[in-house]
């Protein structure tokens, strides 16, 4: 038999049918959906006047529009209320399970899934959202969907896609004190650039990888999307594996021992091929910024802003147009910069590790007075974990103020903007002009970073608050 | 989905020569919070096209009265970023049938196909030519041809065949939309779930 990747062997296992010259009918084990990109799905199968096809094997939350404050009060945004209420109508008419405002297992998607024991090692998995990609961290094939593909998974729980081209990015080698997941990929975009994985679904290996935990690994298959990858997966092992056997009861698993039995298997054979092959040296990875307008424009944190983009053009009008909203100079360093903002949060930082990682650079000290700070969970259990790990009083006594989960400030679509022409310091995914409000200037970086910038001020090398004996985060 | 036709288009172009242009910029996150899909045009590009003030930015090209037409000629990478498909809707409803580039986002290529939108990849070298040639000169007329799959900018007589997954051409051309599909092969589906579905 030929050899196969860890990516073929789900994604064969799952086509319903190929269409000659055309996509494959992929079966879908997991339906995410959320507010915002499933309203225009659902008024679709109004009009055909169909059903939900397997309503339980979606399951909704509201994350995206709602506040992190006062959340037991009315959505003030008559449109974001609109949107949330017209969710819960819909999960209530067709029957689906919905973890909405106010539920006690509400979340962020990508926080919640794996979580709640819905993501599981083998499976397909999408949702209305890019950062789909992030269920990948258990062995899963997870990406994200338009809302006319959402559509097609209620009508029939498939989607058609043509398959991707496949890529394994190897890192290998030892890790430095201050470095952890999120230093990793943004390190990996910086390499290949935004757009360096378009057209591919990466597999991540070696012993660097290997070394992270799961909340780890989920921030690495999270960004996969940010260097254009469809979605990236992690062959699922021992870690994989003692992280579902800490969840009280999953869904749909009744002997979870015969499960990881199968879930074993679950690897890419050893030759098998890949139409691309990258190897990283974990060794050479410094805390990680960025300091343009997509998130391949990062670089090491004590680093200066190179004189031209990635293909040597230094009149680039993007570079410049990028450098230029950021307030930027090509050849700048950032260490020492003045920062208004702190972010921690989002499906890329909002869980409780990061939130450990961000404590204890914080711990002892006292947020600069400069400096906002939006601390939000990414789900109410991370939020209830936090107050019994005494962490939210320590948060507190530092000078930081611990939110109610939601996507929050990473894409703004609530109360959390960051103001014109200000500067953030942000745990999320995106860089993008805007992004966190209009005018806004983001600077994407790890909790510890984030943490850092909130006890100086300014830009601080996260390694300056962290001495040899501490155990960090990886 | 929307079921929507193309067969031949011709048309003058708006050049927009930015590379990494992300759905962010294409449609900001604040004007999701819709629930239909009709009117995400007024909306376009919003933060490029108005000032701060919530004045017109004369600068940008989607007000400059010179340039108009149903082709957006874009800079690599176009459509990077969040999946929302309300980029490919405000895209289309702002009044355009085509995109060309030299490369698209994937998840952006699917929701332009899905939606009558269609996406155009031709070489960097003919996309800086035709960039050019539109900037100089807003006439410039460029045809579409799905069935041939020919794309020819007529002042030069340039023509390339570009690519498209044969079973999207045929739903294009016929008007045709996946679900109609999925609901034909329900059968199938069923079938296949009492096979191997994983989770029952």
């Amino acid at each position: 038999m030929k050899s196969k990747t860890l990516f073929d062997k789900i994604w064969d296992s799952h086509v319903v049918r190929s269409i000659e010259d055309g996509p494959d009918v992929l079966y879908i084990d997991r339906h995410y959906i959320h507010e915002v990109t499933s309203p225009q799905a659902f008024n679709g199968l109004k009009e055909r006047g169909i059903p939900v096809f397997r309503p339980g094997k979606t399951i909704a939350t509201a994350d995206h529009n709602i506040p992190t404050k006062n959340q037991h009060l009315p959505i003030l945004d008559e449109l974001s209320r609109n949107q949330v209420e017209r969710l819960s109508e819909n999960c209530r008419k067709y029957g689906i399970e919905l973890f909405g405002l106010n539920h006690p297992k509400n979340g962020i998607v990508h926080v919640i899934g794996p979580e709640l024991g819905y993501t599981l090692p083998g499976m397909i998995i999408v949702c209305g959202d890019s950062h789909t990609s992030t269920h990948g961290a258990f062995g899963t094939i997870a990406f994200g969907i338009g809302t006319s593909e959402v559509e097609m998974v209620l009508a029939a729980q498939c989607v058609l896609q043509p398959k991707p081209k496949k890529m394994r990015i190897t890192l290998d080698g030892e890790l430095h004190k201050g470095v952890t997941s999120k230093d990793i990929i943004m390190y990996i975009i910086s390499e290949i650039s935004a757009s360096g994985a378009t057209g591919y679904f990466v597999e991540y290996c070696g012993s660097a990888i290997r070394s992270l935990s799961m909340e780890g690994r989920m921030t690495i298959c999270n960004m996969s999307i940010e260097m254009g990858a469809r979605g990236g997966l992690i062959a699922p092992d021992e870690t994989t594996f003692d992280y579902l056997k800490k969840i009280q009861a999953i869904p749909g698993i009744d002997d979870l021992k015969s499960s990881i039995n199968e879930w074993k298997k679950l690897r890419s054979d050893t030759d098998a091929v890949f139409d691309r092959d990258l190897k990283f040296d974990a060794g050479l990875i410094k805390p990680m910024i960025t300091y343009g307008t997509n998130p391949g424009m990062g670089m090491a944190i004590d680093d200066s802003i190179p004189l031209s983009d990635e293909n040597g053009n230094n009149a680039s009008s993007s570079f410049l147009k990028s450098l230029d909203y950021m307030g930027f100079k090509p050849g700048m360093k950032l260490l020492g910069h003045p920062v208004d903002f702190v972010f921690l949060g989002s499906c890329t930082n909002g869980r409780i590790e990061d939130f450990r990682a961000f404590a204890q650079v914080i711990k002892g000290r006292k947020k600069a007075e400069n400096i906002t700070a939006l601390i939000v969970p990414g789900s109410k259990k991370v939020e209830e974990q936090l107050a019994a790990e005494g962490l939210t009083e320590l948060y507190k006594s530092a000078g930081f103020e611990v939110r109610q989960p939601g996507c929050s400030s990473c894409l703004a679509m609530n109360e959390d903007k960051i103001p014109r022409g200000k500067y953030a310091v942000s745990t999320s995914n995106r860089n993008f002009e805007g992004r966190q409000g209009p005018g806004s200037r983001t600077l994407l970086a790890s909790p510890l970073t984030a943490a850092a910038a909130a006890i100086t001020g300014r830009i601080t090398d996260p390694r300056d608050f962290i001495n040899e004996n501490q155990k960090v985060k990886k | 989905m929307p079921k929507v036709k193309f067969d031949i288009l011709e048309s003058t172009c708006v050049p927009l020569p930015y590379e990494n242009v992300d759905t962010d910029q294409i449609i900001p996150a604040r004007f999701l919070s819709a629930t239909s899909r009709q009117g995400f045009g007024d909306n376009l590009f919003r933060d490029w096209r108005y000032a701060k003030t919530g004045e017109k930015n004369n600068e940008f090209i989607l007000n400059n009265p010179d340039f108009s037409g149903k082709i957006l000629v874009a800079g690599k990478n176009f459509g990077s970023g969040s999946s929302r498909e309300h980029a490919v809707w405000a895209i289309f409803d702002y009044g355009f049938k085509a995109v060309v580039s030299s490369f698209f986002a994937d998840i952006f290529m699917n929701n332009a196909l899905n939606n009558g939108l269609l996406p155009i990849v031709i070489s960097d070298d003919l996309l800086k030519k035709l960039t050019t040639l539109v900037q100089n000169n807003p006439n410039t007329k460029v045809k579409i041809d799905l069935e041939k799959q020919t794309f020819t900018i007529l002042s030069t007589g340039d023509s390339v065949k570009f690519a498209i997954n044969p079973y999207k051409k045929e739903c294009l051309l016929k008007g045709l939309d996946d679900i109609d599909f999925l609901l034909s092969i329900k059968s199938l589906i069923t079938g296949f779930e009492n096979n191997k579905c994983l989770t029952k």
